[in-house]
């Protein structure tokens, strides 16, 4: 079953005919991902170089091939308009791939999203992954292997670590979620938690945070509550100085707010296992599922 | 992106936001002609350095002739202020501004930024101003009130006498000076694409004005392409060169204090190699994230940037190759040893897309590294090498 994208998805890249939008769009094809259409303005009616349709609209690539899926490789200028076009086209998902969005723009984003029929993943993230499935982002798909354990994370490569880790134990992932590193995102953790709660292809999951914002806090509220799942967490930035941007946009303590200690607080007083070193991401989610008799189901 | 006091009560002034009249100077000369310029018998004397706390720190005084100008000025320019923002080192101070006085009857505070809980601008109103508005949030929270832009509506006459009437400005002059403020401080805030407005304080002078006394603007890095006037605006002096070198390559970098320089791909990965680093006893000289689309080339001049470093005596790269092969960084590796020489230790750590091939390079480069195959490895063995050079 997994989450968000699966044999099902039918995707249409926007920004198929960009450097980024072309090269990866080759990636996920070559993983098996069903991609059915290209979106770029003024070039409707030709085929890309991977041999995929191109419509001039979300829209009519919507009413031609079914997609039902965005991924969104537009440069940052024009990126939040490509998430808009697919909210007044009401496509079920989109995810926003593009790093360097203005939070200006990402406020009006926000907004429309309110109350639409569009989930949106992103921006700046990796994408997400139903291994064996459906790849749809940047991510490399080898480390991947298909299986029960789901991953959500605010960084890239730090997620990859973590696959990378649970792989090497032979244990398989579910659905792998970059949720992005901006300050504002349209899936939240709390959000993606729900989704895994509710998955049965999830035996449990890994959630790594980040300095910034109050996500993580909010989602381990959601955990303690109603998730029985094992779950694991890490947070990277103990050792960031406050008041200074490390790397992703959002990923910065102002006024106090935001540290890592506080969301490791918050993380451990829901029941997460929460990890000091991300070395230990996947033995310890080994752990938590031997514990709980679900190991061999795991490694199925 | 930051800017200087002056700078942010320029763009204010767009927007109709009062502000005292004043003049930026780069000498003493400039400053005493500035005073001059602004007529009247008292004058304030301002340290221009991007960190707050000036005043505390003895970088804000009042001149009552302009004798006391130019001995003051004489004494700001070019002293190194340390304030709790600039770190223990400081800042050298070289400008200043030079505002007329002012009669000041009351201290306010007003912020705007994003709340990111809830995706919109919130704008923040206390009547603590001139204090240290995280102590205020943390001690009497009841002290600070709020108001949310609804960003399809925009900031609403109504909510700005909200605000008005929370910081007892009831008078009708004065309720309207300040619906007048708040709309046009907001509208600075979006028109230029800010992350932060700061008016701390916010003064009511004695005949009753509302005026920004002084003016902290932040802005969205990632909206800077269109807005060139305020990349004009940008003081190189107020960053760390290493910072500002880096950025020139494209590079994600951040100096830190201490001895062991990173390498790594990807911000959540880079701060989590400082964690580990930190872990095990040893302390980050940086923090460094190569990027998704490094080049050799790009690779190389990060290399270069961390062993520029005098403090730094081991390096750890830890790279998880997605998009980012291996190889690539390698090559970059080799590539700048064979430049810049290697005088401390190298740990590496490869692993994800082509592994293989970049362990192969490095291990025909006959340098000199010691291979890890994680990160807590790699981790470990950075920081005891850096402790024993």
């Amino acid at each position: 079953m997994a989450i968000l994208v699966d044999s099902n998805t039918k995707l249409l890249v926007q920004g198929i005919t960009g450097k980024h939008g072309g090269f990866h769009t080759g990636q996920m094809i070559d993983y098996g991902t069903n991609v059915v259409a290209g979106v770029v303005p003024g070039k409707g009616g030709q085929t890309s170089d991977h041999g995929v349709p191109i419509f001039d609209t979300v829209e009519q690539a919507m009413v031609a091939t079914g997609a039902n899926t965005s991924a969104v490789y537009v440069p940052p200028p024009f990126a939040a308009d490509a998430i808009l076009e697919c909210i007044d086209a009401e496509l079920p998902l989109a995810v926003a791939i593009t790093e360097g969005i203005p939070v200006r723009d990402m406020v009006t984003v926000g907004n429309a999203l309110e109350g639409s029929k569009t989930r949106l993943v992103g921006p700046n993230c990796p994408g997400v992954i139903t291994p064996g499935q459906c790849k749809l982002g940047i991510m490399p798909g080898h480390i991947h292997k298909p299986g029960k354990i789901g991953v959500l994370s605010r960084s890239g490569t730090l997620t990859y670590e973590a696959v990378g880790q649970l792989s090497s134990l032979g244990i398989g992932q579910s659905t792998c979620v970059g949720i992005g590193g901006d300050p504002i995102i349209g899936t939240s953790f709390l959000d993606v938690i729900q989704l895994f709660a509710e998955d049965d292809d999830t035996l449990g999951f890994m959630m790594i945070g980040e300095i910034g914002g109050s996500a993580e806090e909010e989602g381990a509220a959601y955990i303690a509550r109603y998730v029985t799942k094992p779950v694991v967490g890490f947070i990277a930035g103990q050792t960031a100085p406050p008041g200074r941007r490390m790397g992703h946009a959002g990923a910065i303590v102002s006024g106090g707010q935001g540290t890592a200690s506080g969301k490791m607080e918050a993380m451990e007083a829901a029941g997460i296992a929460v990890v000091r070193s991300p070395s230990d991401m996947g033995i310890t989610m080994k752990g938590l599922l031997e514990q709980r008799g679900l190991l061999a189901q795991a490694m199925a | 992106m930051k800017v200087h006091e002056h700078q942010g009560k320029e763009i204010l002034r767009q927007f109709g936001v009062a502000t005292p009249r004043g003049e930026v100077a780069f000498s003493v000369d400039e400053a005493v002609a500035g005073a001059e310029k602004l007529g009247g018998n008292i004058w304030v004397v301002k340290a221009q350095i991007h960190a707050g706390g000036r005043g505390k720190g003895g970088g804000v005084k009042l001149a009552r002739s302009l004798d006391e100008v130019r001995s003051i000025s004489n004494e700001i320019l070019g002293m190194t202020l340390v304030t709790h923002q600039t770190g223990p080192s400081g800042q050298e101070v070289q400008r200043l501004y030079i505002e007329e006085g002012c009669d000041i009857a009351r201290e306010l505070y007003i912020g705007v930024l994003l709340d990111r809980a809830v995706s919109q601008i919130v704008i923040m109103a206390s009547t603590e101003g001139g204090m240290d508005i995280e102590k205020v949030a943390a001690e009497t929270p009841e002290l600070i009130h709020k108001v949310w832009v609804d960003p399809a509506i925009g900031l609403g006459d109504w909510q700005c006498r909200q605000l008005a009437f929370a910081l007892g400005l009831k008078e009708k002059t004065q309720l309207r000076s300040t619906v007048k403020f708040l709309k046009g401080l907001y509208a600075a805030y979006i028109e230029y694409d800010c992350s932060l407005a700061e008016i701390n304080p916010l003064v009511v002078t004695g005949a009753g004005d509302v005026i920004a006394l002084d003016a902290k603007m932040n802005f969205d890095d990632n909206a800077l392409y269109r807005h060139k006037d305020v990349v004009a605006m940008r003081d190189l002096a107020e960053e760390d060169p290493s910072e500002v070198e880096a950025g020139e390559h494209g590079l994600s970098f951040i100096k830190l204090d201490g001895n062991v320089g990173c390498m790594v791909n990807g911000a959540g990965l880079a701060m989590a190699t400082m964690d580990t680093i930190k872990l095990f006893g040893g302390e980050p000289a940086n923090f460094l994230d190569v990027g998704g689309g490094a080049t050799t080339e790009k690779v190389c001049a990060a290399f270069k940037i961390i062993t520029a470093d005098p403090a730094v005596k081991a390096i750890f790269v830890n790279i998880f190759g997605g998009i980012m092969k291996c190889d690539t960084i390698a090559n970059g590796v080799v590539a700048a040893v064979g430049e810049v020489g290697l005088q401390v230790p190298l740990v590496v750590r490869l692993e994800g897309t082509n592994v293989e091939l970049g362990k192969q390079i490095l291990a025909e480069s006959g340098l000199d590294i010691i291979p890890a195959d994680t990160m807590a490895d790699g981790a470990k063995a950075a920081v005891a090498a850096a402790s024993r050079s």
